[in-house]
């Protein structure tokens, strides 16, 4: 008999190109994504080196980082110069080298341009039992499909663009348990933030999550997508989930999923990529979905997390001495007060975008909130920045664009954007942003940025009152009304 | 890669725990298209703080820093291994550090040692020194040890291959390519038993 195997290792096996006697195994990969932050010195190393791209056919580059979220074309259709010299030359560098090594480039203006985290799923590039890379650490956001997918440094892209595999050591297992059903206002994000807060930001170092349980299984695409992201802010370089009908019902006819036959045969290979009874997680964490309620960040790290209704937490109440005083300096960072009631934290910049929550259901859920409703006179600047234009495109024929122009948003183009400064789009120092993105890292968001992270319903909540704010609140006024 | 066998110096006492990349190199410096130079943007953000370890003259310049808990989390920016190496750091020690730091700077020939919580403190003891005088200390990847004059000894755990890399000062990517064969037969069996794992060329509105 076959010993029972989790889908990690099912996935991981199927990937061996060689084992070495130490355990260390090449492993192949079937999916590379690149952007122009993380390759260029990879492009240069391969040139230097003289050596080509082994399989260009599965590779994908997409500028997204650095782009500025305001129009690149005039409407002659002329390029609209990008003002930061670095920036443009990093685009231009893309563009140069994406056709000298024969890999398929999405430009800036395209309408299919986006996020990589976001355009990857939705172009049918990301596929279950795949094993899929990037130069970004929120690589782990496509295991939502049940792809083994995981962030490298510069120097593996250039590994991998010249041979297309990985000099890999395998990881330790961990289930992440959510049963039960989310309650009323809750969304994957605050599920994701709990599980940050539970076992922190190193507490998945050197494993690789498996998302289980009828929360996960009972979850969109999108939401899922949104909490494997956010497996890497826990500490795991990957979080997968387990293919299933719905992930079966959201590729079939994206561009580059398999057609016709293929497809059949891909969806019999992906039915047998689940974990198998009796097989066993070398650690287990299980939550009580009624446990977790809508969730905001006080602090600089990802697990610095709080239920809305709750207090900034006091520094003494550590037990450790080094948290305390890692607790007393986000503090001091924050402009917070031990005692200090979240929901009276007053908010002057909004942000709904990213690669944790850019995507049409994220949209839609804030836009339900706003509809008919106004930013308050405290919030200077509130923005949507959608993760993709094909996202752009679905929310403005369903009128979402105007319902957040009308309620004071700004609505722009695709890109990573104000969830880490890289463009223009920033948060001035001192100034505090509640974000919908994944890292509320000292000076994240711009220089002195303080940013408390959220869901789009949160961060839709926040607009209209201009505090961090129990969405709960806002909602029972609309009954029957579902974030 | 530059090879590394022996590293004495002083080294800086930083100790912090939870140090992301963010705060060893902030974004606005990743716009680079060069690998070097990204040392005077190394640790930006505390370096506005006055008496930091940084741009203390008496630390200046060291080969080795001490870090506290989960260095180099967040994201997967190999600038940090860049920006530690140009400011001429070989060796970062710490309890523990993130899967894709310790890998980025593997590859760029810089050395994490992980050591128990009580090793880094007496290191930053040392590392402090007396009097403003920093003692150095000593890692021996060879025999796998840090040691001082104090006759302080640890010894740590590094995987095989990578030891065997850093120390010879080897190319990855042409050590991979020599099992090119290997890869071959390999993408042969996947193309038959799935050959629907080439993307179409498509792009498009699904």
């Amino acid at each position: 008999m076959v010993k029972p195997r989790t889908l990690y290792e099912k996935i991981w096996e199927a990937h061996v190109v060689e084992r070495r006697p130490d355990g260390t195994c090449l492993i192949y990969i079937d999916r590379h994504l690149l952007h122009e932050v993380t390759s260029p010195q990879a492009f240069e190393g391969l040139r230097l080196a003289g050596r080509k791209v082994r399989r260009p056919e599965l590779t994908l580059a997409v500028p997204d980082h650095n782009l500025p979220t305001t129009p690149r074309r005039d409407a002659q259709g002329n390029r609209i110069p990008i003002s930061d010299p670095e920036s443009a030359q990093q685009l231009a560098a893309l563009e140069r080298n994406a056709p000298e090594f024969g890999v398929r480039l999405i430009g800036d203006a395209d309408v299919e341009q986006g996020i990589v985290h976001v355009v990857g799923p939705e172009q049918g590039f990301t596929l279950p039992g795949t094993t899929l890379v990037c130069g970004d650490s929120h690589t782990s956001s496509h295991g939502a499909l049940g792809a083994l997918a995981f962030g490298i440094g510069t120097s593996e892209v250039e590994h991998v663009l010249a041979t297309q595999t990985l000099l890999l050591k395998q990881s330790k297992t961990m289930e992440v348990v959510v049963e039960g059903e989310l309650g009323f206002g809750v969304t994957p994000k605050d599920v994701a933030l709990a599980i940050c807060g539970r076992i922190g930001t190193a507490g998945g170092t050197g494993y690789v999550m498996e998302y289980r349980g009828s929360v996960f299984r009972a979850m969109s695409i999108e939401g899922r997508l949104t909490v494997a992201n956010m497996s890497i802010e826990a500490g795991a370089r990957s979080g997968l989930f387990a293919p299933d009908e719905t992930t079966f019902a959201y590729l079939e006819g994206r561009p580059m999923a398999p057609k016709g036959a293929d497809w059949d045969d891909a969806v019999a290979w992906w039915k047998t990529l689940h974990t198998d009874e009796g097989a066993t997680f070398d650690k287990s964490i299980v939550i009580d979905a009624a446990d977790i309620v809508p969730t905001v960040t006080w602090g600089t790290s990802p697990e610095d997390v709080v239920a809305v209704t709750g207090v900034v937490p006091d520094p003494d109440s550590f037990e450790d001495a080094s948290k305390r005083a890692a607790a007393q300096k986000s503090l001091d960072y924050m402009g917070l007060t031990a005692g200090q009631k979240m929901a009276d934290v007053a908010i002057e910049h909004i942000f709904i975008g990213s690669c944790t929550n850019s995507r049409i259901e994220d949209l839609r859920a804030a836009a339900a909130l706003l509809d008919g409703r106004h930013i308050a006179s405290g919030v200077k600047h509130a923005m949507v920045v959608p993760g993709s234009g094909l996202v752009k495109r679905q929310a403005e024929s369903e009128g979402l664009d105007r319902i957040f122009v009308a309620a004071g948003f700004e609505w722009r183009e695709p890109g990573c954007s104000a969830c880490l400064g890289m463009n223009p789009d920033k948060v001035p120092s001192g100034e505090r942003c509640a974000s919908t993105s994944n890292r509320n890292f000292m000076g994240r968001q711009g220089p002195g940025s303080r940013t408390h992270l959220v869901s789009p319903v949160m961060a839709a909540a926040a607009a209209i009152t201009g505090r961090l704010t129990d969405v709960r609140e806002l909602m029972k006024k609309e009954e029957g009304m579902v974030a | 890669m530059d090879k590394l066998t022996v590293v004495e110096g002083r080294a800086y006492p930083f100790g912090m725990k939870n140090v992301d990349t963010d705060i060893v190199i902030p974004a606005h410096w990743l716009k680079t298209i060069s690998r070097n130079g990204l040392g005077k943007g190394a640790f930006e953000v505390l370096r506005k703080e006055p008496g930091n370890v940084f741009d203390d003259p008496a630390y200046v310049g060291s080969p080795i820093l001490i870090a506290g808990d989960n260095f180099g989390c967040g994201s997967s920016r190999e600038h940090a291994a860049w920006a530690l190496g140009d400011l001429g750091i070989r060796v970062v020690i710490a309890p523990s550090f993130s899967d894709i730091f310790s890998g980025n700077a593997f590859k760029n020939g810089i050395l994490t040692v992980v050591l128990p919580q009580d090793a880094i403190d007496r290191l930053i003891v040392v590392a402090q020194g007396v009097d403003g005088h920093p003692d150095n200390i000593h890692v021996d990847l060879e025999q796998q040890t840090v040691t001082t004059q104090f006759q302080d000894r640890f010894t740590f755990e590094i995987d095989a291959f990578r030891k065997h890399c850093l120390l010879g000062g080897l190319d990855e990517i042409g050590l991979t390519l020599g099992d090119a064969d290997q890869i071959g037969v390999y993408e042969t069996k996947v193309a038959q038993l799935r050959p629907w794992m080439v993307p179409a060329p498509a792009l498009g509105v699904a």
